[in-house]
């Protein structure tokens, strides 16, 4: 991500036109081509995104409410009054206990399973392209098709149960209070994890070959090159997948409202954009889902700072 | 004799792509099923237990063709505003000389870490309330119409190419739109077919944005309307899940085909500019 930053900054090396007003006029037209090729792009970014987050902000401010379009009204400011009910609400604050209950299984999981797989994948010669594609296949694939058969799998009859013989949960998974949650958190790092495992296998390039040399000739098992070789040398990217795999846990909405049919059971499984949706949308109340939306966002960034300091601190 | 590490490779490996797999194996089967078999029997079809009927009924419940129509429509419509664009915005950040340049190179990639989740409800109220265009094609493809990343690959592929062929058509005359048509995409084919398989899957896959600002039927894409079968399945149909995987299978296979058609152009350095969902 950051290896394409500064790339274009170095200045114009090419040749000097004769004249220098030829050349001036040059200089002229680029800088107003400049702006023209990036216009449409730029009006995109101020009417989809900075709009609507300085809209979102002030939204959360407000008693916002809905009318039909055009007609002026008066919307009463409230100041904090929006955050300090959403702090109070008992279905916030559940939705964000599920998110965080979400994230301390998912994410770790995520980490070490596509590390893992990585560096194997890494060292095979054999059918490379074929286990490509098999890990990759899940994350390109619409949710909404693979709820479907997750549906299929995890029900009360499914075929997970039917192997698991009398081991199977009562209630069956996705209907049980305590295994919801851990379920859906299963499901999104089973389908995210092959994006995790590419982004490994690149980084996994960089690792100096010479180092695992160094380490078989100082007779080290496979465990230990491993743990001294290959984990410190991807820290930059386990930095990214953890920042990565936090967002989409925080992004959460598809699989609540599918898998345990709309956060249940009792709010088991509800997230914070599905309370946004149901309190935003359905219920009419924007003003109080933007603030349950900057919430989220503040959550999120402190988890990132947190698990940047840590990434740090271990060097 | 290969050693034991080896073998624990394989096996793990082996095991992995199996659990990646098998959803996908069980999905067609699933949908062939005429009798739901949830049994581990089940996974193995019996011939007299297949049937296209599920595949006819999914279609009568919620009109698959339309569905299909309008995804088409949603992801056609980002490609080529991303393709237009996208290109246009790359050229000018990768090849004109011009103060700013920087700061909206930024912007692109700022851009992508943006979460969605807080722009939802401005964007909703915006967008169906303010402009009324809920249930309207502008309105699912607006908030899409051009994909950030593909501005970013765009960038870095026409940064590749040797300055010296930029000069030259600037000497024989050309404009820069000219050179950017005639000379410059077409130099990087490999890229716009990147750009274009990345940018398809988004739209086609997008279930949260569509599914808020489309309420009638024949306006939902085939991801909206076949979430809405999932949510109110069980008892309205006489073998729901068979119906259910038969859509699933519709709405996942043309980028499974894609993927699997096109993997070489889906490199890692591309995917780590930020495809997200």
């Amino acid at each position: 991500m950051a290896s394409t930053t500064p790339a274009a900054m170095s200045a114009d090396a090419a040749t000097r036109p004769p004249a220098a007003s030829a050349h001036q006029e040059h200089r002229l037209r680029q800088r107003v081509l400049g702006w023209l090729f990036s216009a449409p792009y730029l009006v995109y970014v101020a009417v989809i995104f900075a709009y609507p987050l300085g809209f979102a902000v002030y939204m959360s401010l407000y008693d916002y409410f809905f009318t039909a379009p055009g007609v002026n009204v008066v919307r009463p400011f409230v100041g904090l009054r929006n955050y300090t009910h959403a702090l109070a609400d008992p279905a916030v604050r559940q939705a964000f206990g599920n998110v965080l209950e979400f994230l301390v299984i998912n994410v770790p999981l995520t980490v070490v399973l596509s590390l893992l797989l990585a560096t194997l994948l890494n060292q095979v010669v054999h059918a490379r392209a074929f286990l490509r594609v098999s890990f990759y296949l899940p994350y390109l694939t619409a949710s909404v098709a693979v709820v479907g058969v997750w549906l299929f799998l995890f029900s009360g009859t499914g075929l997970v149960n039917q192997l698991l013989g009398p081991l199977a949960p009562h209630p069956s998974w996705l209907v049980n209070e305590r295994l919801a949650m851990p379920s859906i958190a299963l499901f999104v790092t089973w389908k995210q994890l092959g994006f995790y495992i590419l982004l490994y296998l690149a980084a996994l390039q960089n690792v100096g070959r010479e180092l695992y040399e160094a380490a078989s000739t100082d007779g080290a098992s496979w465990w230990s090159s491993f743990w001294y070789v290959t984990v410190p040398g991807v820290r930059s990217a386990t930095v990214l997948v953890l920042l990565l795999s936090t967002i989409v846990g925080a992004n959460l909405f598809t699989e609540p409202y599918l898998l345990t049919g709309g956060g249940g059971p009792n709010g088991a499984s509800t997230s914070p954009v599905l309370v946004m949706y149901q309190q935003g949308i359905q219920q009419g109340k924007p003003g109080y889902a933007a603030a349950i939306g900057v919430l989220l966002v503040l959550m999120t960034l402190v988890i990132a700072w947190l698990q940047n300091r840590f990434g740090q601190e271990r060097d | 004799m290969p050693r034991p590490a080896t073998i624990v490779r394989g096996i793990v490996l082996g095991l992995g792509a199996a659990v990646f797999l098998f959803p996908f194996y069980y999905m067609i089967v699933g949908s062939l099923q005429r009798e739901p078999d949830q049994t581990l029997a089940g996974a193995f079809p019996h011939p007299a237990n297949l049937t296209l009927e599920n595949y006819v009924t999914i279609n009568d419940r919620l009109n698959l063709l339309q569905g299909v129509l309008n995804s088409g429509i949603f992801a056609v419509a980002v490609i080529v505003a991303t393709v237009f664009f996208g290109a246009l915005a790359g050229y000018a950040l990768s090849i004109l000389q011009w103060r700013g340049r920087g700061a909206v190179f930024a912007l692109a990639l700022l851009v992508q870490v943006v979460p969605f989740q807080l722009l939802m409800v401005p964007l909703y109220v915006m967008i169906a309330r303010n402009y009324g265009l809920a249930d309207n094609y502008l309105g699912i493809i607006l908030p899409f119409a051009i994909n950030s990343t593909a501005v970013v690959i765009f960038r870095q592929y026409f940064l590749q190419l040797p300055r010296a062929i930029f000069e030259a058509a600037r000497v024989d005359g050309a404009s820069e739109w000219q050179i950017l048509t005639r000379v410059a995409l077409p130099l990087i084919r490999p890229a716009l077919v990147t750009v274009v398989l990345i940018t398809f899957i988004g739209p086609w896959n997008e279930f949260l944005w569509p599914f808020l600002v489309t309420k009638r039927a024949e306006m939902q894409p085939l991801a909206v309307s076949l979430a809405n079968y999932i949510s109110n399945v069980a008892n309205s149909t006489a073998n729901p899940f068979g119906a259910l995987l038969a859509g699933a299978v519709v709405l996942a296979a043309p980028v499974a085909v894609l993927f699997v058609a096109f993997q070489r152009y889906f490199v890692a350095s591309e995917l780590s500019t930020g495809v997200k969902e």
